[in-house]
């Protein structure tokens, strides 16, 4: 053996034994972060969280299930009305050819939709069909169905009343429509709502659209290449949102934006692949989720146990109510701010009528959700339906596909992977976008926020999914209460645009262009 | 009855040569106006971060700028200078597509480009818009080699 042999097996020889020195260090880092996050949090997710009293049922779920029955009668079932007229806006069926290279309504709903589209759609149903059971599928539908009139309301507000700087660019959302339009109302209040809101969406940013991104990530690698501590996921993943958000190394954003949705179609080709592939068994599972909607099938808490899990993972996977996608689709070139309206509702019908649903048909036809042959239900261990290997969240709906396509898994890593980084680019934008109402616009205050948003990328990817989902939800359901509270006062402003709207429509002023 | 001919330009050489016989022809015809058009190749169907729609307006403006000033402007002033009433436009858009809208807005008589540049695996994959344009235009194309 020569020198230099013995020297490398030496320095082998003691790397091994310093490594799970480190990772034990590295565990208990983990575990530190993880309690400290969750005593930090505590109680502002039991706040939003608390039940109506005398109920188990919480008030915030309970609080967008209201608000997205008022905006469906209020604007008479927009949903299933102008359907087919979102459709032909996003052809661009009647958009200007003038106005050729602006911001189309398609890119806004493309742009919107890649925020929302992701670990909700693949993680948070799993979580959903965990707990509540297959009926929880129904309940996601029925809040997705209703959330279109609540993004509907707040998309075209976040258009009518942007601010349009004289650079050209443009900054909407929720904090600019709250208190403009409380001013043109002469209500009281505004700013501080905007406020409000904005502090709201800041921490959603930080937790939903960050955190719980780099956790589920972070989960999905371990899961391939062997448990390691999270917070080196963290830092690789911050680094790179680092490059992209402050290093204006805007090529890992282009490719990203446009890999995803690709990995989007590849999600549901697949999915649909396994539905198709088990047909016999369609019946069987939507009997499931019909039966289980209203029985709850043995799970914990029953059919309202079903309908809370349903509701609550719909909400944080499509945003209705919640004012992030009022941000996104504020920038179209359009002279009706309605239009948007319209061409937003089809972002939760996609979202979650369309793929949460195809993710929650193949967890239950793949059989990892474990029934008791006895009675037909299923068997609940500690508050979770028990499943094949004990997996819950991302890990759940990854099992559930290997059952068809072993190498599955592999894919869904990659889609998990870019998903969960095109949702933090996406909120690092809404977070900023609210940072800076708060804070004002300029490169300092810009970069403070865009730093702390990196140090949260590591927290969340070394916590573990327990504290971090709840944070996640409580943050974001935070926004909704602040968001809906501006809707209800504003909802008249956006009832003038549609009639207004639908008459030209009706009478022939509104035409569709020759293209 | 003044004639109108939509002259596409690329930024290359080949728009040059389509120039050059534009102005062959307008001398020849005479009571001539040349159209020139130049379109920045744009789709509605991409996909763009949220920062990138903020900015799209004020990108936009920049880019209609800068192709006026460096490709329009100089060849709407040279023809000028050779007595032919020259005027331009730029355009977002479909090449083939943009440039046909443009021709039917204008009652032009016909449109000249050059031929394409692209060639080999570009043109196999993405196809030429000359040729879309050739096969789709709705008055004669002319395609000066």
């Amino acid at each position: 053996m020569t020198n230099l042999n013995k020297f490398s097996l030496a320095v082998g020889a003691l790397a091994m034994s310093a490594v799970p020195a480190i990772a034990q260090e590295a565990q208990t880092m983990d575990e530190k972060i993880n309690a400290g996050f969750a005593a930090a949090t505590g109680w502002f997710v039991n706040f939003i969280f608390a039940p109506i009293p005398g109920t188990g049922f919480p008030w915030i779920v309970m609080w967008l299930v209201i608000a997205a029955t008022v905006f469906t009668f209020y604007f008479s079932f927009v949903q299933l009305k102008f359907f087919k007229h979102a459709i032909s806006l996003v052809k661009g069926d009647y958009s200007d050819p003038n106005d050729a290279g602006e911001v189309s309504h398609f890119q806004a709903l493309a742009t919107a939709l890649s925020g929302t589209v992701g670990l909700g759609n693949i993680a948070g149903v799993a979580v959903a069909v965990g707990i509540g059971g297959p009926g929880a599928t129904f309940w996601m539908i029925l809040a997705g169905l209703m959330g279109m009139a609540s993004k509907f309301t707040e998309c075209t507000l976040g258009v009518k009343y942007r601010n349009e700087y004289e650079d050209g660019t443009v900054s909407g959302g929720p904090m600019y429509y709250i208190s403009k339009g409380f001013n043109e109302l002469g209500l009281p209040g505004g700013k501080i709502l905007a406020v409000l809101f904005s502090i709201f969406c800041i921490l959603g940013a930080l937790g939903g659209g960050n955190m719980f991104q780099a956790n589920q990530a972070h989960a999905q690698i371990a899961g391939i290449v062997g448990d390691y501590p999270g917070w080196i996921t963290g830092i690789v993943f911050a680094v790179v949102v680092y490059a992209v958000i402050v290093g204006g190394v805007k090529s890992i954003a282009r490719v990203t934006e446009k890999v995803v949705p690709f990995m989007g179609i590849l999600y549901c080709i697949a999915a649909l692949i396994i539905i198709l592939v088990n047909y016999d068994k369609i019946g069987w599972a939507f009997g499931q989720i019909f039966a289980g909607a209203f029985t709850g099938l043995g799970v914990a808490g029953g059919f309202v146990g079903a309908l809370i899990q349903g509701f609550k993972r719909a909400a944080f996977s499509n945003e209705a109510g919640v004012g992030s996608a009022a941000i996104a689709h504020s920038a179209v070139k359009t002279k009706e701010p309605i239009t948007e309206g319209f061409v937003s509702l089809l972002e939760p019908f996609i979202d979650t009528v369309v793929i949460c649903t195809m993710t929650a048909l193949v967890i239950t036809i793949s059989g990892q959700l474990i029934i008791d042959p006895a009675s037909g239900n299923y068997v609940v261990e500690g508050g979770k339906i028990a499943t094949i290997g004990g997996t819950s969240g991302v890990s759940l709906t990854s099992a559930a596909f290997a059952s068809a396509f072993s190498w599955f898994p592999y894919v869904l890593a990659i889609a998990v992977i870019l998903f969960a980084f095109s949702t933090m680019i996406s909120w690092s934008y809404y977070g900023l976008k609210a940072w800076t109402y708060l804070f004002g616009e300029g490169k300092t205050t810009e970069l403070i926020f865009k730093i702390i948003f990196c140090v949260f990328i590591v927290i969340g990817a070394a916590a573990s999914l327990g504290p971090v989902i709840d944070f996640s939800d409580a943050a974001i359901f935070a926004m909704a209460v602040v968001n809906i509270t501006g809707l209800y006062f504003l909802m008249s402003v956006v009832k003038k645009e549609f009639n207004s709207y639908k008459s030209r429509l009706d009478s022939g002023e509104i035409k569709k262009f020759e293209h | 009855m003044t004639a109108t001919l939509v002259v596409g330009l690329d930024g290359h050489g080949s728009g040059e040569r389509a120039v050059i016989y534009a102005k062959r022809m307008a001398k020849l015809i005479g009571d001539c106006n040349l159209l020139i058009v130049y379109i920045i190749e744009w789709s509605p169907y991409t996909f763009q971060t949220p920062e990138e729609n903020a900015e799209r307006h004020q990108r936009r403006e920049e880019e209609i700028a800068t192709a006026m000033k460096r490709v329009v402007e100089p060849t709407v002033k040279a023809l000028g200078k050779d007595g032919i009433t020259a005027k331009g436009v730029v355009r977002h858009g479909n090449v083939a597509d943009a440039l046909n809208a443009i021709s039917l807005e204008e009652k032009a008589e016909q449109i000249i480009v050059g031929r394409s540049t692209a060639g080999g695996i570009a043109e196999r994959i993405f196809g030429s818009s000359t040729a879309k344009l050739v096969m789709s235009a709705s008055i004669p194309v002319t395609v000066v080699g």
